[in-house]
């Protein structure tokens, strides 16, 4: 079963949740930092990284001694990766989305799929966790090839996996989500965070992913996602107050499920209701 | 709005339109804050949100939408089951595994790269336009403001952006106003140079942070590029003195307008929060030195 923690506006504490529950499952869970931009997670998992892979995405690898510059290569290329002028022919890396377009029409056959790396995956263990983060390289235009990368490393299955996901609603996300059994939605009592948990429901309706959400920051003022959530037939799962103890915890780096046992219990409970909904689906 | 296609009298008006871009790099600068303040303090403009991602600058100006329009941004698959014979070329080629096992195409996935629609033997499979976003015109109690919103899981483009800005330009000329101000997008990205592209002016809004000052001076090479000489103000500026200090500094060294500090004030969340521009829920310090702001703006734009 693989669950994905999601938030549509960032800094609400996707991240948060995410490990609190991981570290309260009370079994052996495989998590997935997938904010591949800036990932955070291991700031609080603290896990011993044990090796690193590099991920990389699919180029055009072009042999000017076959091209004859026909063009067809650029004119099919609607990312705009590919300019033939004259007797040259340019690639544009960073606009390439690998779709092998390119390599699969020229008639010349004078491209071939090549590799280039843009980003870095590494994994590590810590207790019960066996730890995966992406990290997209600087100046990367898009990481949802690492994602992708990521969710397709093979497991054994009776794991459970926790996606901690990448803000916002872009194709990173989609992979991201992409077939996960259930999604919890962060949110927060504001209006930015609200129209955004909106946006994001409306995205798991539409692609069929059982749901759930979390107000986080909780200032005992959300009743309108609430009257929203019961409308729409969506559970709050779990509401966490604004609070000193766990904001103080948080600028530490310490899981406030770590220090505090009601929490961990709460995010147990949580844990176990979502993994028997998936269970009887 | 009562006008109507009063044709443009003179071709001078057009170069007469001042757009003022406000851009941050980062997010979580205050930029909003700053642009809903200009709403309030400018009149005869336009306001455009090119921001498409937040949600911020909609929620102040309360916008009665009174034009909507679609907005093309590319090409998606569209597959004919009828005329398909199942044989999985599509499946197997595509590489943003955007065709499922039941030949159903999940559009949210689909890039359009066409690669399908090219290898299927028996052309089942066209591209056709996507529905990306929609433009809106609207009116609000700050006057005319042209905004956007973006479909599910589709990324802010310059195109968007570029579209947005023709049709601000467009209700200017009708509206004879001589003022564009723009809610400009958020980092370097194509979304910001499409913005960039044409500015009379551009505020720099910062604040004294490290990755706030690494992206002002991105922004400000990025407004050079284009030659335009941008002006900065920080906000925040009494969260770190020493930073703020250093922020003016360099725009002394390079030559870049230094436009005024804002400080720390809860009042910009709480105006946020009631849905009001800064000036119009508060008469405070921030209120006066953003004042002092557009005073300097209104003559560098000579309006
Ligand atoms: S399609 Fe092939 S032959 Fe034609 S320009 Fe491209 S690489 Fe050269
Ligand atoms: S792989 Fe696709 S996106 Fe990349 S250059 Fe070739 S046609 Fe363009
Ligand atoms: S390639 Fe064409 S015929 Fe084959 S499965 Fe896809 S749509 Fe159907
Ligand atoms: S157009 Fe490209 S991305 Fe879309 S379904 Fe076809 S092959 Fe996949």
């Amino acid at each position: 079963m693989e669950i994905s923690v999601m938030s549509g506006k960032g800094g609400t504490g996707k991240t948060t949740v995410s490990i609190n529950l991981a570290l309260s499952a009370g079994e052996k869970i495989r998590f997935l930092d997938c904010d591949v931009e800036e990932p955070d997670a291991k700031i609080f998992l603290l896990p011993r990284m044990e090796r690193i892979e590099y991920s990389t995405v699919s180029i055009p690898v072009i042999d000017e001694k076959l091209c004859t510059y026909c063009g067809k290569c650029a004119e099919f290329c609607i990312f705009n990766a590919l300019a033939v002028i004259k007797k040259k022919i340019l690639f544009f890396e960073r606009l390439c989305r690998s779709c092998s377009g390119c390599w699969l029409i020229c008639p010349e056959r004078a491209i071939t799929e090549g590799k280039r790396e843009n980003g870095i995956i590494r994994y590590g263990e810590v207790g019960e966790i066996s730890f995966m983060e992406g990290e997209l390289k600087a100046g990367e235009e898009t990481g949802y090839s690492i994602v992708r990368d990521m969710r397709k490393i093979p497991y054994k299955k009776d794991l459970i996996t926790i996606i901690d996901c990448p803000p916002g609603l872009s194709p990173t996300l989609l992979e991201a989500i992409d077939k996960t059994d259930f999604s919890i939605v962060v949110t927060e009592p504001s209006e930015t965070a609200f129209h955004d948990m909106r946006l994001s429901l409306e995205l798991l309706e539409r692609l069929k992913i059982p749901c759930g959400v979390i107000i986080n920051k909780s200032s005992g003022r959300e009743s309108f996602i609430e009257d929203y959530c019961s409308k729409k037939k969506i559970d709050i799962l779990l509401t966490i107050p604004f609070d000193m103890e766990i904001a103080c915890l948080y600028s530490k780096g310490i899981p406030f499920s770590i220090e505090i046992p009601l929490w961990k219990n709460k995010f147990r409970d949580i844990f176990k209701k979502i993994v028997k909904s998936g269970k009887s689906l | 709005m009562e006008e109507k296609d009063t044709d443009i009298e003179k071709e001078e008006d057009m170069s007469k339109i001042n757009e003022l871009i406000v851009i941050s790099g980062k997010g979580g600068t205050g930029k909003t804050t700053i642009v809903s303040a200009f709403a309030s303090l400018a009149k005869n403009k336009i306001m455009a949100d090119c921001d498409v991602d937040a949600a911020d600058l909609h929620l102040i100006m309360n916008p009665e939408i009174r034009h909507r329009e679609n907005f093309i941004g590319g090409t998606r698959a569209v597959l004919n089951q009828d005329k398909c014979i199942k044989c999985g070329k599509c499946i197997e080629l595509c590489r943003f595994d955007a065709i499922k096992d039941d030949f159903c195409i999940e559009e949210p996935y689909c890039e359009g790269c066409s690669v399908c629609s090219y290898f299927c033997p028996v052309k089942a499979i066209t591209m056709e336009d996507s529905i990306s976003g929609e433009i809106f015109i609207s009116d609000t109690r700050f006057g005319p403001f042209v905004h956007a919103k973006l479909g599910i899981a589709q990324e802010n483009s310059g195109k968007l952006v570029t579209e947005v800005r023709k049709k601000a330009k467009k209700l200017a000329e009708e509206n004879k106003f001589n003022l564009i101000i723009i809610d400009g997008s958020p980092g370097t990205g194509c979304p910001v140079i499409a913005s960039l592209a044409g500015a009379t002016s551009v505020l720099i809004v910062t604040e004294p942070t490290l990755s706030g000052i690494h992206d002002m001076k991105r922004v400000v090479e990025l407004s050079k590029n284009f030659s335009i000489n941008p002006s900065v103000c920080i906000n925040k500026y009494d969260i770190n003195i020493e930073l703020s200090k250093k922020i003016e500094d360099y725009c002394m060294k390079n030559s870049v307008d230094f436009y005024g500090r804002l400080p720390y004030d809860e009042n910009t969340t709480k105006a946020m929060v009631a849905r009001k521009t800064i000036i119009e829920y508060s008469s405070g310090e921030f209120s006066n030195s953003i004042k002092g702001i557009w005073i300097k703006l209104e003559e560098k734009l000579e309006i």
